[in-house]
């Protein structure tokens, strides 16, 4: 599960195509305009290069941190066959990082200096595992909504340009098809239950909807960078168009079990056929994204603790003889 | 000590600002490439890789990335090293355009059976 990638607006990439092979760049940019992939030992643009493998990264480092939050309630899901399949769930999550880290070590950049960008605050990760999940019905609202917007952001960039990324997001979107159905089971049991639980339910609803507004970052900036991204179907959708999309798939549903929305401004324009809602804090997503949410430190901590009290058995393991070459495909 | 919502985290008394030193090179093992058969009878598929130190942990990994939904019957793993490939810069050696001999398609024997007949009025 995943936004979209943050984008640091100060980034200065501006001679994006500087020092390219103008007959290479044509045959590349050809290629992806006929539909077909980029395989990973094709030549490639450094900057296409570059975006994929912060992209996917960003992505990986998600799947693994937002392992966490949900893992919160794993001790204490209601009955065992919640708890079996939260615990599915959070093993598909893993799953889903090592095969995204796997897409982008064929970029070229190792596992080994992924996890240490992420461990050290280096490399960011979708900003909504920056909150916690205070009670279950926190737990099921992330497997339903945050999974949904997942999803919206994964269907469009597994029609991308880079094939090892797309095989990855084929996989990964079967199964979280499995979170999404999951996690509205759970909504819905709460939903329907006694006046406790759909309360709690409401109360979980409250606290996500910021973090689910911030979930595909703000508004692109138009630029010639983004116009060149899409051209590259290395971006396949604006940031806001897949805020309606999400709008327009669950706010219906969300209303139709009676909850409601902290958002007076949230409707559709039956004109426009958009939906109108109140500006997300785009300073409170900046700075949670910088270190500043209530998680961040937390979830590094637990991450290089992961990491430390595992490496004992990782190096007991290593063979001598091994030697790494960049994966296949 | 990092006071958790989760219970586990709160046990493992960990140290905020803890620090570590960076992982090294093949510090995740080298890498197996991934073969999956469906069903009897199928082609194995390769369906991606794993990280292990040998394989026998890559056939373990291997079954819980790729066979712990759906249909399996068996899997395969080889050392990524071990894989030699052809490259992509070399895809002209496969046009085949110009061999319509190997091809079933190749051959228009009704065209003669027509043509035969025609001129002999069976």
């Amino acid at each position: 599960m995943y936004g979209n990638a943050y984008i640091d607006p100060n980034d200065k990439a501006n001679s994006i195509l500087a020092g390219e092979d103008p007959q290479k760049l044509e045959e590349f940019e050809n290629r992806i305009a006929r539909g077909e992939k980029i395989e990973p030992k094709d030549w490639m643009p450094k900057e296409y290069r570059r975006q994929l493998i912060r992209m996917i990264e960003q992505h990986a480092h998600s799947e693994i941190i937002g392992a966490l939050p949900e893992g919160t309630w794993i001790t204490r899901a209601p009955g065992f066959r919640r708890k079996l399949a939260l615990m599915a769930k959070v093993q598909d999550e893993v799953g889903h990082a090592q095969l995204l880290y796997s897409a982008a070590e064929t970029l070229g950049k190792s596992r080994e200096a992924m996890i240490n960008d992420l461990i050290t605050g280096k490399s960011k990760y979708s900003n909504v595992f920056n909150y916690p999940a205070f009670t279950w019905a926190d737990a099921c609202i992330i497997a339903w909504l945050i999974d949904a917007g997942a999803i919206i952001n994964q269907v469009a960039n597994a029609k991308g340009s880079y094939g090892p990324y797309c095989r990855a997001l084929d996989r990964i979107c079967t199964e979280e098809s499995f979170h999404l159905k999951y996690g509205h089971d759970n909504v819905v049991t709460l939903a329907t239950g006694s006046e406790i639980q759909r309360e709690m339910v409401q109360a979980a609803l409250i606290r996500w909807w910021p973090p689910i507004m911030h979930f595909f970052g703000p508004s692109d900036k138009i630029s010639q960078h983004t116009e060149i991204l899409m051209k590259w179907k290395v971006k396949m959708a604006s940031n806001d168009d897949m805020r309606q999309q999400f709008l327009d798939m669950y706010v219906p549903k969300i209303w139709d079990l009676g909850l409601t929305l902290p958002d007076p401004l949230l409707k559709k324009n039956p004109e426009t056929k958009k939906w109108e809602y109140t500006e997300p804090d785009w300073e409170e997503f900046k700075r949670v994204i910088n270190g500043g949410g209530p998680c961040n430190a937390e979830r590094l901590a637990v991450r290089r603790h992961a990491e430390e009290n595992g490496r004992w058995v990782r190096e007991a393991l290593n063979n001598v003889g091994s030697k790494y070459v960049v994966p296949l495909a | 000590m990092i006071q958790s919502l989760d219970p586990r985290i709160t046990r493992a008394e960990i140290e905020e600002n803890n620090s570590i030193s960076p992982l090294k090179d093949l510090d995740q093992w080298e890498t197996y490439e991934v073969f999956h058969q469906k069903k009897r009878g199928d082609q194995h598929m390769h369906v991606g890789i794993v990280h292990a130190p040998n394989a026998e942990m890559a056939l373990l990994f291997a079954k819980e990335q790729y066979g712990r939904r759906g249909v399996s019957v068996n899997i395969w793993v080889v050392c990524t090293r071990d894989v030699f490939t052809s490259d992509y810069d070399d895809t002209d050696m496969f046009d085949v355009s110009e061999k319509q001999y190997r091809e079933a398609g190749g051959y228009k024997v009704m065209e003669k059976i027509n043509k035969y007949k025609k001129a002999n009025k069976i």
